[in-house]
């Protein structure tokens, strides 16, 4: 059946079984390919996107959860004052390199630095930890984050 | 946007910057970086003349093309995986070319052997850390070449002296009249001229952008989620399939139940292969759901009962015969004889998987009379002649379209993935395009092989080595890939590490027995050869220091006197991580000195064991000598990268066989050091004008003895496996 959904704004309409993973949803049926596939079972980080501002894993939250809660991503994230502050410390900080999980990344830290301006390094452990990085980045992105702490 | 994705293919060779190249001459390179794979020395570089291309464009080599309104185009030979390439190489001919980066679009290249064959592989491939060692002369004449040409031009115009006129920022200047033109402006000129055979390149002391810490060019793109990886490519109509494949290396599919899986929305296809089941739908979600749906039955074929013990045991037996013998130093029987001191070892390492953040894919559309590929791969020839091969086509009615790679580390050198899309994209109507669900990834990867060395060594009255014996067993992945490479019984990368060792060790004898594991396939993997040789020469040397009752550098220093380069990392490395202070009870240093990929390397890693055998980096400082390093902020990236990619190996990697079936799936079982774990990484690079070695993979194999060195400082436990056993540290 259809689902009303609300991504970046915009009400969407898209006619798939209610368990599908809100991940194929962006990318497949709606043609927005900056979230991306990792795992498939929330162990990687990649497909995060935020629900009504809280950082969840899309390739294990249904559609038909989703309900009237909005949805942002990596795509519109740098029209939030915390998410445009972490996507110029990436740039200032040389953070990418391969970048495939760097969407990812940049949503995990840009809910992060909305709700804690200030976050300690345990503070980044907890809110990071669910985030891999392949190209082992984790030293710019901590250094990144705090970089984008002190802007704010 | 700075990267075009022009349509790519040999059929569409007429292109303009093509014509020009039809001259060509093979210079012979005189960029001859030691270390690594050099099977071929001659490139294809500037030939006689350039031709007058379409709309007044200038295309004077494979490399550079100046279009009449200005743009200034570059095509990268190599392919941007996240090592920097994208910054470096342009960083090169842009130096030359006396153009800014920010002037500069970039297009992958298009599949051809011969335009974009790497000079130090013979084939056109990205791996074995050297792009920016194969590049490095011929990308800089290609920049200095076509800015003599486009001065040439100028100055003809003028009418004056062409050393009276001087480029700089894409457009050539004429003091003395205050003349000037842009790039653009002169292309059309600048190509009916000659080529120049030879063109002066600028003294080091002249870089503008060489050695400094230029920002990547691809960031942008990376950080607002517009960048197109392969597995974003979405050509009109495009099907999404996912698949299984025998769990069993070798099975095939006895039977197909696949009523329920065409019942789910969605669903489009079942395409049954020999050896494989792919379901093809709308999106991933419906053929995930269907692939789950599917009642496959398997003939799991000659390796049902395989098992990782099985083959670790052929190894072992392997290393008790003569192999072929890699390198040879005065008479080691005969100074093991008179030794005072004899130590042994055997070393062994794991199959690996390379678990690329994005996972394999392959989007391909096969028409009657041709076979289109979208995919991000570092051997876009390989796929166009497996695609073909696959295909039943000519090469040049395969056209691939390549992309930026989300991780390669090795696994996308190689074609199999390519020639499951073509096999899959031949039952559908239309593109499909074919991703592996993380599973699939894990478990049908071509993996690192497994290795095991046997080593002795003979030490003298003062306890310094006086004969070192090292004989391993394990896969040749050259042999495969590469096979004029693998020539009386040996090739250059299994056994790079193991010799060749920067220490004066005056009776010296490897040998390598290539013994290829049934049930299970390899390939190269980040640090490829050095990955383990490396882990073992290193332990190994420790081990002999703490047999003379030695400090573990001053030990390696003292047979530095010929190799001033090794020592002076290991020295700086040293001080700066303050070798032999004092530290907490079950924290230690471990020290590794590596030379390979022509990169010299010091690594000492501070490391903590608690009392239940968790092991934890602490603080890691790297001490380089790349030679000239072409983007030094690319060169601190790569080693941070490569120590957390090695420590995830050192303390997680590990791929098992049991049955004949990969026992790890996704990330629970095959776990990747993350932010918690992660260490404090210090690089210090030392300067020096010498040709840059290569910095993609040295970090990996150098942090991996590093930290099991560390470890026994720390808990006097000899580690000689990996990955590391917290059950031996308690």
């Amino acid at each position: 059946m259809p689902y009303d959904i609300k991504v970046n704004g915009a009400i969407r309409t898209v006619d798939v079984d209610g368990d599908t993973p809100l991940l194929w949803v962006l990318r497949d049926v709606l043609g927005m390919t900056g979230t991306k596939f990792g795992c498939g079972m929330a162990l990687c980080g990649a497909c995060t996107v935020h629900m009504d501002g809280n950082p969840i894993r899309s390739c294990i939250t249904s559609v038909d959860s989703v309900a009237s809660a909005a949805i942002t991503t990596i795509e519109a994230i740098g029209d939030t004052p915390a998410g445009k502050r972490i996507q110029k410390a990436w740039l200032d900080r040389e953070v990418v390199q391969c970048g495939y999980c760097q969407s990812g990344q940049i949503m995990s830290a840009s809910a992060l630095l909305a709700g804690n301006p200030h976050p300690s390094d345990a503070d980044i452990d907890d809110a990071m930890s669910g985030n891999i990085c392949r190209c082992g980045t984790y030293v710019r992105i901590r250094e990144a984050i705090k970089q984008a702490a002190q802007s704010s | 946007m700075i990267l075009d994705h022009p349509a790519s293919s040999t059929a569409g060779a007429a292109s303009s910057s093509r014509k020009g190249l039809s001259r060509r001459t093979l210079l012979q390179a005189s960029a001859a970086a030691g270390g690594g794979l050099m099977l071929r020395l001659s490139l294809p570089l500037p030939g006689r003349e350039a031709e007058a291309t379409n709309a007044g464009s200038f295309a004077p080599n494979a490399f550079i093309r100046i279009g009449g309104e200005g743009q200034i185009v570059l095509t990268m030979p190599y392919v941007e995986m996240g090592q920097g390439t994208y910054t470096s190489i342009p960083m090169l001919i842009a130096e030359e070319l006396e153009v800014d980066l920010s002037q500069v679009r970039l297009e992958h290249a298009p599949p051809d052997e011969k335009l974009y064959a790497n000079p130090l592989l013979g084939v056109q491939a990205t791996g074995n850390s050297n792009a920016i060692r194969a590049a490095w002369q011929p990308l800089r004449q290609a920049g200095a070449a076509a800015r003599t040409m486009l001065i040439a031009a100028a100055a003809k115009q003028w009418n004056v002296d062409p050393a009276s006129c001087r480029a700089q920022r894409g457009e050539v200047r004429h003091e003395p009249t205050g003349r000037s033109a842009r790039y653009g402006d002169l292309a059309a000129d600048a190509a009916r001229l000659p080529v120049p055979a030879n063109v002066a390149l600028k003294r080091p002391q002249d870089f503008k952008l060489i050695g400094t810490p230029a920002k990547r060019l691809d960031t942008p793109m990376k950080v607002n989620g517009t960048a197109v990886y392969g597995i974003d490519v979405r050509p009109p109509g495009v099907k999404i399939a996912t698949l299984a494949q025998s769990p069993v290396f070798g099975g095939r599919v006895k039977s197909v139940d696949d009523a329920a899986a065409k019942t789910v929305k969605g669903v489009r296809q079942i395409v049954r292969l020999d050896d494989a089941v792919a379901v093809v739908a709308d999106h991933m979600g419906a053929a995930k759901k269907g692939l789950a749906a599917l009642k496959i039955e398997w003939d799991d074929g000659p390796h049902a009962k395989l098992s990782t013990r099985d083959i670790a045991v052929e190894l072992e037996q392997a290393t008790l015969k003569p192999g072929a013998v890699a390198q040879n130093i005065g008479d080691t029987a005969n100074a093991m004889a008179q030794a005072a001191t004899r130590v042994e070892a055997t070393y062994q390492v794991p199959f690996l998987a390379h678990a690329t953040m994005e996972p394999m894919n392959c989007t391909v559309h096969v028409r009657k009379d041709g076979c289109e590929i979208w995919v991000g791969t570092q051997a876009v020839a390989r796929v166009q002649a497996a695609a073909a091969k696959t295909a039943g086509l000519p090469l040049d009615k395969v056209t691939v379209h390549n992309h930026l790679i989300g991780g390669g580390f090795g696994r996308r050198l190689e074609a199999d993935g390519a020639i499951r899309a073509v096999q899959i994209a031949q039952q559908v109507d239309g593109p499909v395009k074919v991703v592996w669900t993380r599973e699939e990834d894990i478990q049908h990867d071509m993996y690192r092989p497994y290795w095991l060395d046997r080593l002795s060594a003979g030490l003298d009255a003062k306890g310094m080595p006086v004969a070192w014996n090292n004989r391993f067993a394990g896969s040749s992945v050259i042999a495969r890939w590469l096979p004029p490479g693998f020539k009386n019984g040996l090739d250059p990368d299994s056994t790079e590490g193991a010799i060749d060792l920067v220490y004066a060790l005056p009776n010296f004898h490897v040998e390598y027995v290539r013994v290829e594991p049934p049930g299970i396939p390899t390939a190269f993997w980040r640090s490829v050869g050095p990955s383990h040789n490396v882990f073992v020469t290193e332990s190994f040397m420790d081990e002999l220091a703490a047999a003379a009752k030695q400090d573990a550098v001053a030990y390696r220093r003292a047979l530095l006197d010929k190799t001033p380069r090794a020592k002076a990392v290991l020295e700086l490395a040293a001080e700066k991580a303050g070798w032999g202070q004092p530290l907490p009870e079950r924290v230690g240093r471990g020290v590794a000195l590596q030379f390979v990929f022509a990169t010299y390397m010091a690594q000492v890693a501070e490391v903590e064991v608690s009392k239940d055998g968790t092991v934890r980096v602490r603080r890691v400082v790297c001490a380089v000598d790349c030679g000239t390093a072409v983007n030094p902020d690319t060169v601190r990236a790569q080693i941070q990268s490569g120590v957390i990619f090695g420590i995830t190996a050192a303390l997680h990697g590990e791929i098992t066989l049991k049955d004949g079936r990969v026992e790890q799936t996704n990330f629970d079982t095959y776990q990747m050091l993350r932010m918690n774990e992660a260490p404090a990484i210090e690089v210090h690079i030392v300067q020096n004008t010498e040709p840059p070695g290569g910095m993609g993979e040295a970090g990996t194999s150098c942090i991996v003895p590093a930290v099991t060195n560390a470890i026994f400082a720390a808990t006097g436990k000899r580690l000689r496996k990996l990955p590391v056993d917290g059950a031996q540290l308690k």
